[in-house]
């Protein structure tokens, strides 16, 4: 913002028509609605509600922020609680034009029903009206005290806030996972009630998360620190026994889990390989690679004809066998694929690879092929991995190829990473003219990371393939490319853990919300725009580039950045 | 490294290098001696940066021969360039940004390194002795340039001198015998250029390595100069030591104007 900062009471109309205006865009989408069934605070707060007024939080948020660096704090909430009160005017002007008018003829969404919630519990018109004024006021004036709060404080607030809104979404999860189990009877007594958190639970999540995070704010959390303190040999066994518990405990998941959180966590897992993948093309060479989703099919199919015991039957070899021609050619797939693209960079590169993966498409969808791919049809009855006689049949079975297939790729990946191919990557991703310069031979520099993200691509479709134990061509569409990508943005470009991080909400998440698949593109559109503006780093940013964007760490005593003082003679 | 097959170390023969109709270089030929420091100067847009790169193979020449140690390397790519002992800063410093000063320099040392994906991933102890050789090489750099204690500061996050200064170790990680440097103290003030100039002379002397120096500074020119080309569109006007390019009246012409060349030579009468 180069303007002179001001901030009028037009200013504050304005913050609240945006509230208004997205308010009634997530209301006519249909987002409250679905999400009204899903109650997160028992009876009292459901998703649907947090839909509806999220924005005018937010926009309090934002208001507050802006008036605050002009105004007194008095002001600034109080701009941010008029911000609500606009917001919430317009949700209640849809209210009464819907009663009176039939939206529903342009608006199909507008159904009684929805009128209905959007009453908010009152039966007259006019209180509902009002009601409507006063919990947009209300919601919007704590928007403003968020803004205000000290940062440890809102911080902290949105750890608890964000846990108890996680462990409300997974109640029906808990349930089906834990059940059963008799140790988990009481406590899910406590936590849940019929639908959503209990109060007591609520409560117990916010408190949990508020102090877990001003615990760490206060600076005594510090395991890694107190660590790297420890004399070498001490420091090497904990960090090996770190990794051991961790193993074990991933290793002992799907017994807990049972079968369907066993499914979710394959689905995000296939999604971390790819993004292991993708994260050395895009995150470590810099090279924008929009087709992935080729590679991802080539590995599949490749397992698909070489397996299968269907119609389509060819060789009938074990999934074994045709893993490692899956991820051969896969990785041959990169490197031709490759070739002609080697001259081009950033938008063109995203263009061409962006085409790339729609041919393959079109080449599975194709008539010519059919008789071998199965078109449309697909490719049905691919047998399940075998060891002797144990047969990977069950999710939680085939949970631990997956997690076999990430520990492999993502050891590949650590090792890359520092290595001498790895800086030559990052290098091509800083300046390639520059990197070619400092003798890196671009040709083959680049070809190695294609290759390499696309052998993990094809690993991803070959277990893929199993799992489904049929592929169809839709399931590689353009959609997956732009997940993939996205979870990396999400996580931290170019950060390992970041790739975790990114599938476990954006793939992971989604699956607890099953009201939630017509809004995935929303969200996700949603997301990576706020990320953008917020957080471009990601979740879990590489470390170098958590360094570079952070201030808090100053550098050696006494110096600073300095710009360059230009001046020639 | 050591071994000198020829007097000079560089030699360019006629080198031309036109732009469609523009010809930023015409006619050049420089033959730089073993060891020396040599300097080629000139008014903005002289197109001293433009035969830097076709030295450093980044633009293909239209015409002539560039000769290092008695063979030719024209047409090269500039990866086989560097490999074969030529390397260089920028005048507007072209770090890698993002990476940390060390892995700045690991980078440098690049072509001098066999490691390739197999042995990063399996971790060979060739590759892990070449890995801890190179890390072992870019600290004795980075200390050598006086960036001891950076080692893990994101190169963006220096300050401007440094950067120049880790520009400089990057491109003796590769090893060369001949340092091409591009105003190395653009943008500086007094003081750091004349801690700049003394380092040059340094690395001749410590080092062994032959610079071939583009500046703008005549101090630091006159300073440190064995031999000085100068250069006017594209083409040399003058050559000799730095006293006899310091008097020649084209050269004064060529940087003040005509009028200040002709007073010079009153002055000097």
């Amino acid at each position: 913002m180069d303007k002179e900062l001001k901030f009028t009471w037009s200013d504050i109309l304005k913050y609240g028509a945006i509230a208004g205006v997205v308010a009634i865009y997530v209301i006519l989408v249909g987002m409250v609605e679905a999400f009204n069934e899903r109650y997160i605070i028992s009876e009292t707060v459901n998703l649907g509600q947090i839909a509806l007024f999220a924005p005018v939080f937010l926009l309090g948020y934002f208001a507050a922020n802006t008036a605050r660096q002009i105004k007194s704090a008095g002001f600034a909430i109080l701009a941010s609680a008029l911000v609500g009160l606009v917001g919430g005017a317009f949700v209640a002007a849809l209210l009464f034009l819907g009663t009176h008018v039939n939206l529903r003829e342009v608006f199909l969404n507008v159904s009684p029903e929805l009128l209905g919630i959007l009453h908010l519990g009152q039966e007259a018109m006019m209180g509902a009206i009002v009601v409507n004024l006063i919990v947009g006021a209300v919601v919007g004036f704590f928007g403003g005290l968020f803004a205000l709060a000290p940062h440890k404080w809102s911080n902290a607030l949105l750890v608890g806030l964000s846990i108890v809104l996680l462990m409300g979404v997974m109640q029906e999860l808990m349930s089906i996972t834990f059940g059963n189990k008799d140790w988990y009877k009481p406590i899910g007594k406590f936590i849940y009630a019929q639908k959503g958190l209990s109060w007591g639970g609520a409560i117990l999540f916010l408190v949990l998360g508020v102090g877990y995070s001003l615990w760490r704010s206060s600076g005594k959390f510090r395991p890694a620190a107190r660590v790297a303190k420890m004399p070498t040999k001490q420091r090497l066994s904990i960090s090996l026994a770190a990794w051991a518990l961790g193993l074990l405990i991933l290793l002992a998941l799907p017994r807990f889990l049972g079968s369907y959180p066993s499914e979710i966590l394959t689905t995000v897992g296939i999604y971390i390989i790819m993004g292991l993948g993708l994260n050395i093309v895009v995150g470590f060479a810099g090279l924008l690679d929009l087709g992935y989703v080729a590679f991802f099919a080539i590995g599949a199919y490749t397992v698909g004809i070489l397996t299968s015991t269907g119609k389509l039957a060819t060789v009938g070899w074990s999934f074994w066998m045709a893993l490692p021609v899956a991820v051969f050619l896969a990785m041959l797939a990169g490197v031709i694929l490759g070739i002609p693209v080697l001259k081009m960079r950033g938008d063109y590169l995203a263009i061409v690879t962006l085409g790339f993966g729609e041919i393959i498409r079109v080449v599975v969808l194709s008539d010519w092929l059919k008789p071998f791919i199965g078109g449309a049809q697909g490719i049905l009855q691919i047998p399940k991995p075998q060891i002797g006689e144990f047969v990977f049949k069950k999710p939680e079975q085939m949970y631990y190829i997956v997690l076999a297939g990430i520990l492999l790729v993502g050891y590949v990946a650590w090792r890359l990473r520092d290595a001498r191919v790895g800086r030559a990557w990052k290098a091509l991703r800083e300046d390639e003219d520059v990197a070619e310069a400092m003798g890196i031979h671009l040709v083959s520099t680049k070809l190695m990371a294609f290759a390499t993200g696309a052998a993990f691509a094809g690993l991803a479709g070959a277990i893929f393939a199993a799992k489904l134990g049929s592929i169809f061509p839709h399931s590689f569409n353009l959609i997956v490319s732009i997940n993939v990508l996205s979870l990396i943005i999400v996580g931290g470009i170019g950060s390992l853990p970041g790739v975790v991080v990114g599938a476990l909400i954006l793939v992971g998440l989604p699956e607890l919300l099953r009201e939630f698949a017509d809004f995935r593109m929303l969200f996700y559109g949603a997301l990576l725009v706020a990320m953008m503006l917020v957080k471009p780093e990601g979740f879990v940013p590489e470390k170098t580039h958590a360094r570079e964007l952070s201030e808090k760490e100053p550098l050696a005593p006494g110096i600073e950045p300095e710009t360059p003082a230009r001046e020639t003679i | 490294m050591a071994e000198t097959k020829s007097e000079f170390i560089l030699e360019t023969v006629n080198v031309t290098k036109q732009f469609g109709g523009l010809t930023a270089v015409k006619d050049l030929s420089i033959q730089v001696p073993q060891k020396s420091i040599y300097s080629v100067i000139g008014p903005n847009g002289a197109g001293k940066t433009t035969f830097f790169n076709c030295i450093t193979g980044f633009y293909k020449v239209t015409e002539g021969d560039i000769i290092l140690d008695g063979e030719s390397i024209v047409g090269l790519r500039p990866d086989i360039i560097v490999k074969k002992g030529i390397s260089r800063t920028y005048q507007n410093i072209r770090l890698f940004q993002n990476l940390t000063a060390l892995e700045n320099v690991m980078v440098g040392h690049h072509p001098r390194m066999k490691a390739g994906w197999f042995g990063a991933v399996f971790n060979t102890p060739g590759t892990r002795r070449e890995e801890a050789e190179t890390r072992k090489l870019a600290m004795d750099l980075l200390e050598f340039v006086g960036l001891k204690g950076y080692e893990y500061e994101l190169a963006t996050n220096l300050p401007y001198g440094q950067q120049r200064r880790l520009e400089i170790a990057r491109a003796l990680a590769s090893e060369p015998k001949l340092l091409l440097l591009d105003e190395p103290t653009a943008g500086m003030n007094p003081s750091e250029t004349e801690e700049m100039t003394e380092f040059i002379d340094n690395l001749r002397k410590e080092l062994g390595i032959t610079v071939l120096l583009i500046e703008h500074d005549m101090r630091v020119v006159m300073t440190i100069s064995d031999i000085i080309t100068v250069l006017d569109y594209g083409q040399k006007i003058a050559e000799g030591k730095p006293e006899e390019v310091r008097a020649n009246p084209r050269v004064i012409e060529a940087y003040l104007g005509r009028g200040a060349a002709t007073q010079h030579e009153a002055q000097a009468a």
